[in-house]
């Protein structure tokens, strides 16, 4: 196979287009310059330094807990992502924790347990990092969605919790409206895959001279995991979230929307 | 409680009664100070006030979508805070200000209220007030304001309540829906039942109160703040 190395000329090549980024916003005066240059940095930065990090992690040599150690700190990063991107959810960060622990254990479970990848650092962190991260923005998105829901139907969700329904069942129409939103673009995404884009996972693969049939093969396989990791960190954000809302009692909290 | 109370000669039975009740909001703003208070069984009380005086605050205590911070709440001589709130809130329904239709037909609005009741129960429910039995079938979103309000209380009736909460039911709707609600709040007490009304107006509360309640600033109003609150009132009624 051959390799698709870029190097470090390279990479500066490619600022190229970061240039046309900032020409293109300076002559419609869209004051982003700052911002642009800031965000291209930022994630050099940030990607050298996990570039360095996981080199370590990921060698052959070093011990396998230091890749476990990497995902239990991905998980924390999400909850706290979570929690800054839905803050008129409350308790969301424990429930983010929870679900993005829930979606490592099943999926790393199903793809070791049925040993779709082995055992090793390369597959571990990779493999926990897409289920985190698309699990992530699924999560913010449900979890605000609910707040929303429940906040703009609390006339209707009173009347229900009036006539005697408990709060599983006066909340349920509205909840599933939500777990819908949230769960949509992960179906699209896996419906027009191919036919409109060609995924990260894939494309790296190819530049990187895996035969486009296996590159496929591998994508499917994380595809499919992503489809059950996103509907699994909904469904535990969606369901305990709700609890929370309401009161013992059946009451609908005060909800803040303030924030959206 | 069975504690009974002599009104107009008749003798009657306190069906709720506030016990020094007060609520706090979350903010820390105190929403009701100390209410005492009953309501007599098969009468039309009206609670009246200026919109924040805390009249939908009171009725909401009446069936635990809110609870008091102090004090007690009873329903027939039992403490609310006692009971089941699902069993509590079938025996004392509520209808909201604005009209609350859910999403499907009218045969499924009332199925959320008592899903095993039949077709002829469902018709002679909405015909109860003063609807088609032939509109079962008919989206409920596309009801007019009137007819989904009316809808609304045949979704409360059919839950079989002593008592019936109705939260400024009339204030979204034109004078001639408004005074159909209150011709059917008023054959509900005919019936038997017995009603508490929430409204800002005066001359509404005139028509269909047997009783008069005014609040003011979170209290029961004293005489001469009762007579001031109907003075300024008739006033601005005036000027309209």
């Amino acid at each position: 196979m051959s390799t698709t190395a870029i190097g470090w000329g390279g990479l500066v090549a490619s600022l190229t287009l970061v240039a046309v980024a900032v020409a293109l916003s300076g002559w419609q005066r869209l004051h982003l310059t700052r911002t642009i240059l800031w965000s291209s940095a930022r994630a050099a930065a940030q990607l050298l330094a996990v570039g360095v990090a996981l080199a370590l992690v990921l060698d052959p040599d070093a011990s396998l807990v230091w890749s476990w150690l990497w995902v239990v700190a991905m998980v924390a990063f999400a909850g706290i992502t979570v929690r800054n991107r839905a803050r008129e959810a409350p308790g969301i960060f424990g429930l983010a924790v929870l679900s993005m622990a829930t979606v490592v254990t099943v999926s790393l479970g199903v793809i070791f347990g049925l040993g779709i990848f082995p055992v090793e650092g390369r597959t571990i962190i990779p493999m926990a990092g897409m289920m985190i991260g698309n699990s992530m923005t699924s999560c913010v998105l449900v979890a605000r969605r609910i707040v929303g829901e429940l906040s703009d139907k609390r006339d209707e969700v009173e009347a229900r919790l009036a006539l005697g329904q408990a709060w599983p069942v006066a909340s349920r129409p509205y909840v599933r409206a939500a777990l819908r939103t949230a769960l949509i673009p992960q179906i699209e995404s896996t419906k027009s895959v191919g036919l409109v884009f060609l995924p990260g996972a894939m494309t790296g693969l190819i530049l990187a001279g895996v035969d486009a049939r296996d590159a496929v093969v591998v994508q499917l396989a994380i595809m499919y995991l992503v489809l059950g990791s996103v509907a699994t960190s909904v469904t535990v954000i969606g369901l305990g979230l709700t609890r929370r809302l309401f009161t013992p009692d059946h009451r609908l909290r005060p909800l803040d929307r303030a924030s959206q | 409680m069975g504690e009974k109370a002599a009104t107009l000669g008749r003798v009657v039975t306190t069906v709720l009664e506030y016990q020094d009740v007060h609520v706090t909001a979350a903010d820390g703003t105190e929403l009701l100070h100390g209410i005492d208070l009953t309501v007599p069984d098969g009468r039309l009380t009206v609670l009246a006030g200026a919109s924040g005086s805390g009249k939908s605050t009171l009725l909401r205590l009446a069936n635990r979508l809110e609870v008091p911070s102090t004090g007690r709440v009873l329903v027939r001589g039992q403490d609310v805070s006692e009971l089941d709130p699902l069993v509590l809130r079938r025996r004392v329904g509520m209808v909201f200000q604005r009209p609350t239709p859910f999403a499907g037909s009218v045969r499924e609005n009332l199925r959320v209220a008592e899903p095993t009741a039949d077709e002829a129960a469902l018709g002679d429910t909405l015909a109860r007030v003063g609807l088609d039995p032939d509109m079962l079938d008919r989206v409920a979103d596309d009801l007019s304001g009137g007819e989904a309000q009316r809808m609304c209380l045949a979704r409360t009736l059919l839950t079989g309540p002593q008592l019936v909460l109705m939260d400024e039911v009339t204030s979204s709707l034109d004078p001639p829906a408004r005074r159909e609600i209150e011709g059917l709040a008023q054959d509900l007490v005919a019936d038997g039942l017995t009603v508490v009304w929430v409204t800002h107006d005066l001359a509404q509360a005139e028509r269909i109160a047997d009783d008069t309640v005014v609040l003011v600033d979170g209290r029961c109003a004293s005489a001469d703040e009762r007579t001031r609150f109907l003075a300024d009132r008739s006033e601005e009624d005036g000027e309209r």
